[in-house]
């Protein structure tokens, strides 16, 4: 290692596919300025290698099994930068809106890779803005779909939580909490960016703090003149505001229950 | 377009027809107590000119009210009303020509013309009636000939939807997920990269082929999807295995080319490249009675992040088999816990 060469760069290779692994591997190994740290089969391997390695760039596949490209992309440090490596073109667009620095299609040269090395390089060597976690969340999923489930990171654990079984939401700092099968789990998410994800005629936001699944919705009980609290499946009494009201009452009709 | 109006150079040999149509009237009037021979000639050949002319706009009453879809009454009507008209303005335009024509024959001859009248109006209606069958035999095999090319367009139509279907039943992004084992295995495998090349160059003439073909045995449709997965099986390695259960009968049976590889590629894309672990598609063909049941199954991780393009394949398939069979073929899609089944049943035929 010359110590008047650029910085090392480790990296992270993630691909399902054995072969599309080595020839990453072989591309990469061959240069002197990079360091593989680790290469994964899934995006459950992904999350957690990321967490702790904290690689400089993460080569990166978009289909893969358990959890995709962009759901990886998600989970990781927004400080890290992404290369996708993948056959199809479609996703280009949503690469670009999770500010991946640069995304290569299958099958690829060495040049086009060193390519990549270098706009990650370019990239590193900069202070700039993290991505702002909701776009990041928005790209996740395809355009013009509901979001279907939320990826949530727990050190390095993920959980994923299809929104059928998500009850609740609630707001708390630059956090919001999901509440699903009895448990609480913390995402880096503001409120509205998930209530513009989720599907309207499914999840409603009563309150600035609070998105509520109607399947758990049991009714509306009057509070105090004009204002009301939705009562769950599960008993919790949530607050009702009165733009939450208006939107309630919208998608229920008159049938209010109170 | 009016059969005789519409193109150039018809009129003369309907003209034509006059002649023997005038050589009909003579012999009408040319009856002692009536007209002379002479007189009947003189008489017959403008009436018949005029009777041609009346009868060329008969073609617009007919198509105004085609004999078949209108009711009975009004066609009826309708053509009592034209007739009548029609044969009113011959007759009086005959009793014109009588007139013209009294310096030659007499000052009677006028007033002997219509002792004609109610004859030549009966003719006149008959006239009439003898047009409005022949138009509505043009009308019929007009009717015919139209029938018989929309029913070639159609066909031309669904031979080009098959067409393309075949076409998009190949994904590139297989190839370029091929290709790039291919170059990655060149560097640390190159016999398995060889291999490799020879079971894509493999699936492509085959598909090539068989894609030509308007029908293919069930054995080589699933010779085919094998050599797809062959290719598939480098690329997961150990992820992917195939099981397959051919009945002998169930092999020699027919299908449209192609059939089964948007489902072979589901069970990749949709069900083993969804798992860590993988598994095993399982390919069935099989001949009961005089149906032949073909079935796909493969594993899947229902929990997988949702992939675009599961739909396009299934409704490909479905819609070349209604294409092929109408409602004698069956295709059910089904998702048993984390298993997915498809099942496909159609008329079994072994010869074309």
């Amino acid at each position: 290692m010359t110590d008047r060469a650029a910085p090392e760069i480790r990296v992270l290779i993630v691909d399902d596919e054995g072969p599309a692994r080595s020839i990453l591997r072989e591309m990469l190994s061959s240069r002197a300025d990079v360091s593989i740290l680790a290469e994964c089969a899934n995006g459950f391997e992904a999350v957690k290698a990321a967490a702790e390695l904290a690689p400089d760039v993460v080569f990166l596949d978009v289909e893969m099994p358990k959890l995709d490209g962009f759901e990886v992309r998600e989970l990781i440090d927004p400080e890290i930068a992404i290369v996708f490596v993948t056959a199809y073109d479609s996703y280009a667009l949503r690469a670009f809106e999770v500010h991946a620095v640069d995304y290569v299609l299958k099958p690829f040269r060495a040049e086009r890779l060193d390519a990549a090395l270098e706009r990650a390089r370019a990239r590193l060597g900069q202070p700039r803005t993290p991505a702002d976690p909701t776009s990041l969340a928005a790209a996740a999923r395809p355009p013009g779909t509901h979001l279907s489930r939320i990826v949530v990171r727990d050190g390095t654990r993920v959980h994923v939580v299809p929104v059928d079984k998500l009850d609740l939401v609630e707001a708390q700092d630059d956090y919001v909490c999901l509440k699903t099968e009895g448990k609480k789990l913390l995402k880096q998410q503001t409120i509205g960016g998930l209530a513009d994800a989720l599907d309207p005629n499914r999840f409603v936001r009563v309150h600035r703090s609070y998105i509520v699944n109607l399947d758990r919705l049991e009714r509306l009980e009057l509070y105090s003149k004009g204002s009301y609290v939705a009562i769950l499946a599960d008993g919790s009494r949530i607050p009702v505001s009165r733009e939450g009201y208006a939107r309630l009452k919208a998608l229920l009709g008159t049938e209010d229950g109170a | 377009m009016h059969p005789i109006l519409a193109r150039k150079g018809r009129l003369g040999p309907f003209l034509l027809a006059g002649i023997p149509l005038a050589a009909v009237l003579t012999g009408l009037l040319a009856r002692p107590g009536a007209f002379t021979v002479a007189e009947s000639v003189s008489l017959a050949l403008p009436l018949a000119l005029v009777c041609l002319f009346l009868l060329l706009p008969v073609w617009y009453t007919c198509r105004a009210v085609p004999v078949r879809g209108g009711s009975p009454l009004r066609i009826v009507l309708t053509h009592a009303v034209a007739a009548a008209l029609t044969s009113s303005v011959w007759v009086l335009s005959g009793a014109g020509a009588a007139r013209l024509l009294a310096p030659f024959w007499g000052s009677g001859f006028p007033s002997r013309y219509a002792g004609e009248v109610p004859i030549l109006f009966s003719t006149g209606v008959l006239l009439y009636l003898l047009a409005v069958a022949l138009y509505s035999v043009l009308i019929a095999i007009e009717a015919a000939r139209d029938a018989e090319r929309r029913a070639l367009e159609l066909q031309v139509l669904a031979r080009e939807a098959e067409l393309k279907a075949l076409r998009a039943q190949i994904h590139p992004h297989f190839l370029f997920n091929s290709l790039n084992s291919i170059s990655a295995l060149v560097g640390t495998d190159p016999p398995r990269a060889r291999e490799m090349c020879l079971y894509l160059s493999d699936f492509l003439r085959k598909s090539l082929a068989l894609g030509e073909r308007k029908s293919i045995p069930v054995g080589e449709e699933v010779a085919l999807a094998k050599a797809y997965l062959e290719v598939e099986g480098l690329r997961f390695g150990s992820r992917l295995t195939v099981e397959e259960e051919l009945e002998t009968e169930g092999k020699e049976c027919l299908v449209p080319p192609l059939l089964l590889q948007p489902l072979v590629e589901n069970a990749v894309r949709h069900g083993i490249a969804t798992r860590i672990e993988g598994g095993v598609i399982r390919l069935e063909a099989r001949r009961t009675g005089n149906r032949l049941r073909i079935l796909i199954e493969n594993p899947f991780d229902p929990e997988a992040p949702p992939r675009r393009g599961t739909g396009v394949g299934l409704a490909n398939v479905r819609s070349r088999l209604a294409a092929r069979y109408g409602s004698d073929a069956f295709f059910a899609a089904r998702r048993l816990a984390d298993r997915y089944l498809v099942v496909l049943s159609m008329p079994a035929q072994v010869t074309e």
